[in-house]
């Protein structure tokens, strides 16, 4: 593949398109905020498996008889049925609800799980404490590999990625759970390859190619590896469909967090981090000497 | 092409031969089965016991050749898990309290493959079903059974010592020590300095306090953390679960695995047994009143000291016995400090009665209003507390002794089990459950491995289609890559879980990267007018840096995944590492080694890319 694209043309286009989703994001984080699953906040979950269609409601309904209190919702197929007691009030209350159905219906039990509280929350701090210490030690990688400009680009690109991954999950109100926070971190990997892979041609055309000013360098860069950027996002995305349309409910949310994120792990890696670069005046000279250095250490 | 050196080809070869070998014993997994043997070790099978084995499996609808009559034991090959646990219930129901009847595995890895140590994946309890369980450790209570110990002892020495004090008291963190004077505040302060390790001590005008340091409290936990993992082994034995795992989880918890089961309130009842036992003197008409704690045995009163002679943790071992005229008894063995100890405290109270004392601990969440108005949830433990056997002290006891006057054979066993099983060093309550049945274990794989093949084919089409010749090659790397991180897996005893088999899925689609990155280098150069053999030296040393700059950022992610994870999520941590590692090899040496086969001669026109 052969482009020759002006990307940068549209750079102000994109700056305010990437600072407007991540206001949104933030927005309906803290107003909407994320559904937390049962791994965060702790409380009981019974999957069942009906012979028969079965309604939520009825379930529901005839739960609350029981003085059960609990959320009822279908599970993949009409017949499988997700009842969950959001507090965490007694360890036995998935038993309770087996039993209880067991009175009246004729069912096989899928699983069960039972989240303490202490746990939640402490799942809940390491996961946000994981996220910063994965971006953190990124930064430090890519300074000592690069340079610090491009370090800042590489982690604006991430923040920005993760954020608009978490909004997304808040408007569509999908379950933030273990699963998904694995996923964000799975998007950060490859947000970060996608970054490199930029990045090292950007710096090698910054040596190569003297008489371009840093624009051209840029635009030249990103043609360069945009064939290899395209083609890895689609079969990142062909294995992801098929875990989506394939794999079950219980990874459904991994595959959904991981998609939207390599979508915009791609965008991200040709608009925000050559916005930052841009915008933080970078020059060949930024380059110069530690370039050629660290480039002859990982020479073969 | 001569620069890929022949070492090089062997490195690939000896690889790919080492990731066959390895993967191999997985395309036999092991069948679930179940194991008849003998409660006692040494009598041998009768063919009567073993025809009716046969029996009742055949009305399981199981044949005679899933049967495996060995010396000691009988072990029946079943279909799916879903089948084994039926036939062990069945099992159990007929053959009765004299066979042991537990879950097992039957591998089938032949011989040869065994003796190199290959065997196949363990799954996961996602995979598998089975129950999971994560304890927190009370190290908290005790430390305040330890500060409470430590306070008796310290008016006992002080005492022996003829130092004067107002009082010693201990509550839930700290000894407070009252003085009249300020001379024999500091009496007692350089007597305690003398050998007290383990403790700081806090200075107050009239007193002082004495609270256990970090260090002394880790010791503490570490103690009470590993004398109950290993009480925890013990009774999780007890269960017949095949291939149980537990293990310890950070400073406090401890987590239990046990595949294949799903009665959760079973498994609970005993492993979850939170309990302690405690062996206790009965108060006679000399016990302080406040030194006593009434308790209910067989519907009748009864009081008995405070002061603790032993707890359970001492118990060595236990085990039922029946005495001359044949009645239940059941014989303790204790360890070397709990022997001394019972030694030193029966041989003045021959003739009085000792107690053992059941202490079962729950607990019961209940909501309360915070100062701002919200709601929160604070969990109190329920502590109950029950005299399983009282008894007459015959003479001092020595490290063996027996416990008689039992109602009946049952409850002799009962209370070995609970002796041997051995008590809590600290109680325990469960912060985490989880339950997976046979059946969407089963659903979960045939996922996984449904969409893992989609996801391959889907990519493989993609890459011959696009990169030809080249495609294929890198076609081939992927397939060696998915053999590769089998085997390693299996090689390190890792666990596959559903989110693990979402990791190789995605390391499909992530490993073709290296190649999509060196193959479009290889086209650029040769739009750049390159020979075909200098285009893909160029492509692979060029696009060598920015590969192993991306894998290394990756690599790094899924560390720390790995190391804030629980879980599951380790799981998928895992297979991404592995897949990550073993990509770089094999998109890289591994098409190296099959472009630089086939164009070998120097005089290649055209790359068929």
């Amino acid at each position: 593949m052969n482009f020759n694209l002006d990307f940068l043309r549209f750079r102000f286009v994109a700056l305010i398109a990437s600072v407007s989703f991540i206001l949104v994001s933030l927005a309906t984080i803290s107003i909407q905020q994320l559904q937390l699953g049962l791994d965060f906040t702790g409380g009981t979950l019974v999957e069942v498996g009906f012979t028969e269609t079965v309604d939520p409601e009825e379930i529901r309904t005839y739960l609350e008889g029981k003085q059960i209190d609990a959320l009822v919702q279908a599970f993949g197929s009409d017949k499988d049925l997700l009842i969950k007691i959001p507090s965490s009030e007694n360890i036995e209350n998935a038993n309770i609800v087996i039993d209880s159905l067991q009175q009246q219906y004729s069912f096989q039990l899928r699983r069960s799980g039972f989240v303490g509280p202490q746990v939640g929350g402490e799942l809940r701090d390491q996961g946000g404490l994981g996220l910063l210490a994965a971006l953190l030690v990124m930064m430090i990688y890519i300074m000592f590999r690069f340079q610090y400009k491009f370090a800042i680009g590489a982690v604006v690109a991430l923040f920005h990625d993760v954020l608009i991954v978490l909004g997304i999950f808040s408007i569509l109100r999908l379950e933030f759970d273990l699963s998904v926070l694995a996923a964000l971190m799975a998007v950060i990997g490859y947000s970060l390859n996608d970054t490199i892979v930029v990045s090292d041609r950007i710096r090698e055309n910054f040596r190569a190619k003297r008489k371009l000013n840093s624009e051209q360098v840029i635009n030249r860069s990103l043609n360069n590896t945009l064939g290899r950027t395209l083609i890895t996002s689609l079969t990142t995305l062909l294995v992801l469909f098929s875990l989506l349309f394939l794999g079950g409910e219980i990874i459904r949310n991994f595959a959904i967090a991981l998609s939207i994120g390599v979508v915009v792990g791609t965008y991200s890696s040709i608009y925000v981090l050559t916005n930052v670069l841009l915008s933080m005046n970078i020059t060949a000279e930024d380059l110069a000497e530690r370039t050629k250095d660290s480039f002859d250490d990982g020479m073969p | 092409m001569n620069n890929f050196s022949l070492w090089k080809y062997i490195l690939v070869l000896g690889v790919f031969l080492f990731g066959i070998i390895y993967a191999l014993p997985n395309l036999s997994p092991p069948d679930p089965a179940v194991q008849v043997s003998l409660q006692s070790a040494g009598d041998s099978f009768d063919s009567r016991l073993v025809q009716s084995v046969k029996n009742i499996a055949r009305n399981e609808g199981i044949l005679d050749k899933n049967i495996e009559v060995n010396q000691k034991s009988l072990l029946i090959r079943t279909d799916s898990y879903e089948e084994q646990i039926k036939l062990k219930d069945e099992l159990r129901r007929e053959l009765g309290p004299d066979y042991v009847v537990a879950l097992n595995l039957a591998y089938s890895t032949p011989d040869w493959l065994q003796n190199l140590n290959a065997s196949p994946l363990k799954l996961g309890l996602d995979l598998r079903g089975g129950i999971y369980f994560l304890l927190e450790v009370d190290t908290d209570s005790l430390i305040e059974t330890r500060l409470e110990a430590n306070a008796e002892d310290f008016k006992r020495r002080f005492r022996e010592e003829s130092l004067k004090f107002k009082s010693i008291e201990s509550d839930k963190e700290s000894v407070t020590f009252l003085f009249a004077t300020d001379e024999d505040k500091s009496d007692s302060l350089s007597f305690l300095r003398g050998f007290l390790t383990d403790f700081e001590i806090i200075e107050e005008s009239e007193s002082f306090k004495i609270k256990f340091s970090r260090e002394g409290i880790t010791s503490i936990q570490d103690y009470a953390v590993q004398q109950n993992l290993t009480t925890l082994r013990n009774r999780v034995n007890e269960l017949g679960v095949s291939e149980p795992v537990v293990q310890r989880e950070g400073a406090k918890r401890i987590s239990v695995q046990l595949p294949g089961i799903q009665d959760t309130a079973e498994a609970k009842k005993i492993i979850g047994k939170t309990a302690n036992l405690e062996f206790r003197l009965e108060a006679n008409n000399r016990t302080l009143r406040s030194r006593k704690e009434p308790f209910d045995f067989r519907g009748v009163s009864v009081d008995l000291e405070k002061n603790i002679i032993i707890s359970g943790d001492k118990v060595a071992d236990a085990n039922v016995g029946y005495d001359e005229s044949g009645f239940p008894q059941v014989n303790i063995t204790l360890d070397g400090e709990g022997g001394a100890k019972m030694h030193r405290s029966t041989r003045n109270n021959v003739g009085r009665k000792m107690a053992v004392l059941f202490i079962e601990r729950k607990s019961a969440a209940k909501e309360v209003v915070l100062p701002d108005g919200t709601l929160d949830l604070i969990i109190e433990p329920v502590i109950t507390k029950r005299v399983i056997s009282l008894a007459t002290i015959q003479s001092a006891l020595p490290n063996r002794f027996r416990i008689t006057g039992l109602d009946s054979p049952n409850e002799a066993s009962e209370l070995a089990l609970l002796l041997r099983a051995g008590a809590l060093a600290a109680p325990m309550e469960f912060v985490e459950e989880s339950t997976v049945g046979p059946s969407l274990g089963a659903e979960n794989i045939r996922l996984g491995v449904q969409s893992l093949i989609l996801g391959l084919f889907l990519v493989l089409i993609f890459m011959v289609v696009y990169y030809k010749i080249f495609g294929l090659f890198a076609n081939i790397a992927v397939i060696f890559n998915l053999i590769l991180i089998t085997a390693i897996m299996s090689i390190l005893s890792a666990t596959l879980t559903l989110p693990g088999i979402a990791g190789i899925v995605l390391t499909v689609g992530m490993a073709v990267d290296a190649n999509v990155l060196i193959f479009s280098r290889i086209r650029e150069e040769l739009k750049n007018n390159s020979r075909a053999t200098d285009a893909i030296i160029a492509g692979y040393d060029r696009a060598f840096v920015t590969i192993l700059d991306a894998n290394i950022t990756t690599l790094i992610v899924a560390v720390i995944l790995y190391a804030i994870g629980t879980g599951p999520i380790k799981g998928f941590a895992i297979t991404l590492s592995i897949g990550i590692v073993t990509s770089m090899f094999t998109s890289i040496l591994g098409t190296r080694a099959m472009v630089s086969l086939i164009y070998r001669k120097n005089n290649v026109r055209r790359l068929w890319i």
